[in-house]
């Protein structure tokens, strides 16, 4: 697998990738935040992105669900398909959303009970049947690793648990609406290590039915999870391929093997 | 192009009808009814706008047929004769009208703006939390009390107190209604102006603090400067507010259209006329024009006051 | 005390001013607050010998000599319930476009402008405007309907804002992790935004209230009336097309218009306004203190 001296040849996936991503260009106001990337990601994958703060990578995920048209002054070039359809051509930008789960960085607990946290969204694509959604809840919950502990207590409020468990009640949000794709934006920044191992754990089994884009603040996780990874750094790639090439010794940039090892960033 | 997701052992797999990613369609009438919705929120929105335009248009509408009738631009502005229902001598100059509302307005600021301002610093820099609270919920009654309710006092407990305290044979006059615009326009300076201390940033405070300045140094030094577009906000605000008002001044300013030479002496305002003459005035005639007109002329003072007021505060927030 | 650390005669000055400053800025502030409690005092004690639920209940008579306030309270209560009507949706609903639709835009600085505007017109503009319109203009004439329209408009700004600001205390974030979920922008405001600032949206509601009850010039000349007589004890004795006594404006009428009236009737007029527009902001405060004490999140 490893190719010690030779930068390795591009590995083209056998499938046709889940996300491209074509020349993608941000600016808040004037200020550049991604200066043109180009990836693919693959189906049933994890793909990590990892860089210091400020590098673009929470703008990007925002490109992928269009949330980004929500903030105020964001300009956008440049394409992102999933499964080969163009995100902004989609006729529906609430079926997109649905398509790609969200989890931000610090956990936010609805102020809305447990249950109502997770059935918020199949209620809002219409849903109604009860017992379907107390079903869908449970199964959501137990996803994320959260029912054991919350199942004598789903009407109590979300915004009442702790950190760790609100952040589990967020993937189980994100969960909820069966995404094809599932975005994580540094999710165990507020958290302890414990949990952190539980969500990695929830991740390596959602795997094998979803793609999974993982940000993150932890090079170590990048490295457990991910079987690609991508290294951003003020809003440009400096290297993406397989994690190992990554953290190996000799990855393609000099400025990879030094972020990794912790000499900056 | 889409694959089914694989069945997670352990997992029930998702039914069908919960199962699609794209999830089941909300009804045609929820979505529509959303559209609708939107569409009136919308409207909603925008009619502030509507309804500023509508006041100037219709004011002017049942005034303009004096505009360009019987308006005599230098009898108006310039003239202090104001007889609109005299047979042999018609006069409408507003000056004297103009001059009373400045006068009451004047000497309001006069007593307003050191207290407001003073009230304010005092509820922000120097008051424990409780006496905040209390406070600000006083002064929110205060600006409760109704004008008319304010008129009264000014008939019935200044005008007495006046002709006590200064021995003038009558209490209602400028000094009266000036007092009473204080106390109405002192709550909102309290308020904006604390918002505009409260804006100042804790460091600033933090650093003066630990420079060993007193509170009053920050204050003075630090503080009003960080928040003086703020502050004189407050105070266009106390202006437009006491310009505008009506019941108060009409009861307790004495009514006579006078340019006024002391405190003591009783005038009328622009708005107190308005007020006073237009039950009156019979629909459609040259009085009953000028009043619009004159409803016109406060709705530009009050209009540019704000104005000059926003652009002061949108300073601060470039600052 | 000689070896006191930093104890100079300048350090005793400064300490000295702060005090003096301290004092002075607190009786300003006094200053504003003490006359309203000696004039409320000073009306309930001059009010007292009329005030009863009967002086409430009962019509004035008499050339509005002598009985209650009954008629121009009712009044009241319609020209302030036809004016919330119409005020609180439409007010609510443009705070909701302001905060949570309105991209930055030159129509947003508009409308912000239009609102702040909208606020500072002097009540007698809003009066000659509900003349002008609704009166003569849309033909209402002079009816519980048209001095209602007029109220509402004036007091639309105030519902505005204070909705504005409890929409705006919700976190982004909220907003964020609904819209993440596929929920539009509506469901995130029905299910999330709504629920959460509706304590705050009532204060300034009720606000409103006591602002409408309070007015007087803006009804002048568009719908309220010296004197009516209408039917003691019957709530619905005014339709829409009425006009009506108000009791702003009956407080106005005795006291200007009415010089042998016993001295104590305009007092308890005056203390009956008074004191229902103090109970309504009274309630409005005591909601948002109670509502503040128990966020959810």
């Amino acid at each position: 697998m490893l190719a010690p001296s030779v930068p390795p040849p591009p590995v083209r996936p056998r499938h046709p990738p889940k996300i491209q991503v074509r020349d993608l260009r941000l600016s808040y106001g004037g200020q550049e935040a991604i200066r043109g990337i180009s990836f693919d990601v693959d189906r049933n994958d994890v793909f990590a992105i990892i860089g210091p703060a400020q590098s673009g990578k929470s703008s990007l995920l925002k490109c992928l669900n269009r949330t980004i048209e929500l903030v105020p002054g964001a300009k956008q070039s440049g394409t992102i398909t999933i499964d080969g359809l163009n995100v902004d051509e989609l006729p529906s930008v609430y079926n997109l959303r649905r398509r790609v789960g969200m989890v931000a960085p610090l956990p936010v607990g609805l102020p809305l009970s447990i249950f109502d946290n997770v059935a918020f969204a199949p209620r809002a694509a219409g849903f109604k049947d009860k017992h379907e959604l107390a079903a869908l809840v449970e199964q959501c919950l137990r996803q994320a690793a959260l029912w054991d502990e919350v199942k004598d207590r789903l009407h109590t409020l979300g915004t009442k648990l702790s950190g760790g468990q609100q952040q589990r009640l967020t993937i189980a949000r994100a969960l909820s609406h069966e995404p094809e794709i599932l975005c994580l934006d540094e999710f165990s920044i507020a958290i302890d290590p414990v949990t952190t191992m539980r969500i990695e754990d929830v991740l390596k089994e959602l795997k094998q039915r979803m793609t999974i884009v993982l940000v993150t603040n932890l090079v170590q996780q990048a490295r457990r999870l991910a079987s690609r990874t991508m290294f951003l750094w003020n809003g440009e790639i400096v290297e993406e391929g397989p994690t190992d090439v990554l953290f190996s010794d000799e990855p393609q940039s000099r400025k990879t093997y030094d972020y990794v090892n912790g000499i900056f960033g | 192009m889409n694959l089914p997701p694989a069945p997670v052992a352990g997992t029930r797999p998702l039914s069908v009808s919960t199962g699609s990613p794209r999830g089941p369609r909300r009804s045609r009438a929820a979505v529509l009814g959303e559209s609708v919705l939107e569409w009136v929120i919308r409207l909603c929105g925008i009619s502030a706008i509507l309804f500023v335009f509508g006041i100037f248009f219709f004011v002017l509408r049942e005034g303009v047929g004096f505009l360009f009738g019987g308006l005599k631009l230098g009898e108006f502005f310039f003239s202090t004769e104001w007889y609109p229902t005299s047979l042999s001598n018609v006069r409408y100059g507003v000056l004297a009208l103009i001059v009373g509302t400045f006068s009451v307005t004047g000497l309001a600021m006069l007593i307003a703006v050191p207290f407001g301002l003073g009230a304010a610093i005092f509820v922000s820099e120097f008051c424990s939390d409780r006496w905040r609270e209390g406070l600000k919920i006083l002064i929110e009654l205060l600006a409760a009390i109704p004008s008319v309710v304010w008129g009264f006092i000014g008939i019935s407990v200044m005008n007495p107190l006046i002709q006590e305290v200064f021995h003038v044979p009558v209490g209602l006059n400028v000094l009266n209604g000036a007092l009473l615009l204080a106390l109405m326009s002192v709550p909102i300076m309290v308020s904006i102006g604390e918002d505009a201390l409260k804006a100042v940033p804790d460091s600033f405070r933090e650093a003066s603090l630990a420079m060993g300045a007193t509170r009053w140094q920050t204050v003075r030094r630090v503080l009003l400067p960080a928040a003086k577009n703020g502050l004189l906000a407050a105070i266009l605000l106390g202006v437009g507010r006491a310009v505008g008002e009506t019941m108060a001044v009409l009861m307790a300013t004495g009514h006579a259209v006078n340019i006024p030479k002391s405190p003591f002496d009783p005038v009328r305002t622009l708005t107190a006329t308005i007020a006073a003459e237009l039950g009156e005035a019979s629909v459609g005639s040259p009085h009953y024009q000028v009043l619009f007109i004159i409803g016109i002329l406060l709705f530009t003072i009050t209009f540019a006051v704000n104005l000059v007021a926003d652009l002061v505060v949108k300073g601060t927030a470039k600052g | 005390m000689a070896t006191t650390f930093g104890e100079t005669p300048f350090i005793r000055k400064k300490r000295r001013d702060e005090a003096i400053v301290r004092v002075v800025l607190g009786l300003m502030a006094l200053a504003m607050v003490v006359p309203l409690l000696l004039i409320v005092g000073y009306l309930v004690e001059r009010a007292w010998p009329l005030l009863s639920l009967d002086f409430v209940f009962t019509n004035p008579t008499h050339g509005m000599r002598e009985g209650g306030v009954w008629s121009a309270l009712l009044g009241t209560l319609y020209l302030v319930s036809v004016s919330l009507l119409i005020a609180a949706p439409v007010g609510v609903l443009a705070a909701v476009y302001l905060n949570e639709y309105a991209k930055k835009s030159w129509l947003t600085r508009i409308i912000n402008l239009a609102v702040v505007n909208l606020a500072g017109v002097p009540s007698i503009v809003h009066a000659l405007f509900g003349l002008g319109a609704f009166v003569l203009f849309a033909g209402m004439g002079r009816s519980i309907l048209a001095a209602s329209l007029t109220l509402a408009i004036m007091t639309l700004p105030v519902i505005i804002a204070s909705t504005k600001e409890a929409l705006a205390a919700v976190p982004l974030s909220f907003r964020e992790a609904c819209w993440n979920v596929g929920a539009t922008r509506w469901q995130t405001i029905r299910g999330i935004v709504l629920p959460n600032s509706i304590s705050g949206i009532l204060t300034g509601v009720i606000l409103q209230v006591s602002r409408a009850a309070g007015e007087t010039a803006p009804i002048m000349f568009t719908g309220a009336v010296f004197f009516k007589r209408i039917e003691e004890g019957n709530p619905f004795a005014y339709s829409l097309s009425d006009q009506c006594m108000a009791l702003s404006m009956h407080l106005f009428t005795i006291t200007t218009q009415v010089t042998d009236a016993p001295k104590a009737l305009p007092y308890a007029t005056a203390v009956v306004l008074l004191g229902s527009v103090l109970l309504v902001n009274a309630c409005a405060i005591l909601l948002r203190l109670r509502l503040r004490a128990r966020k959810k999140w």
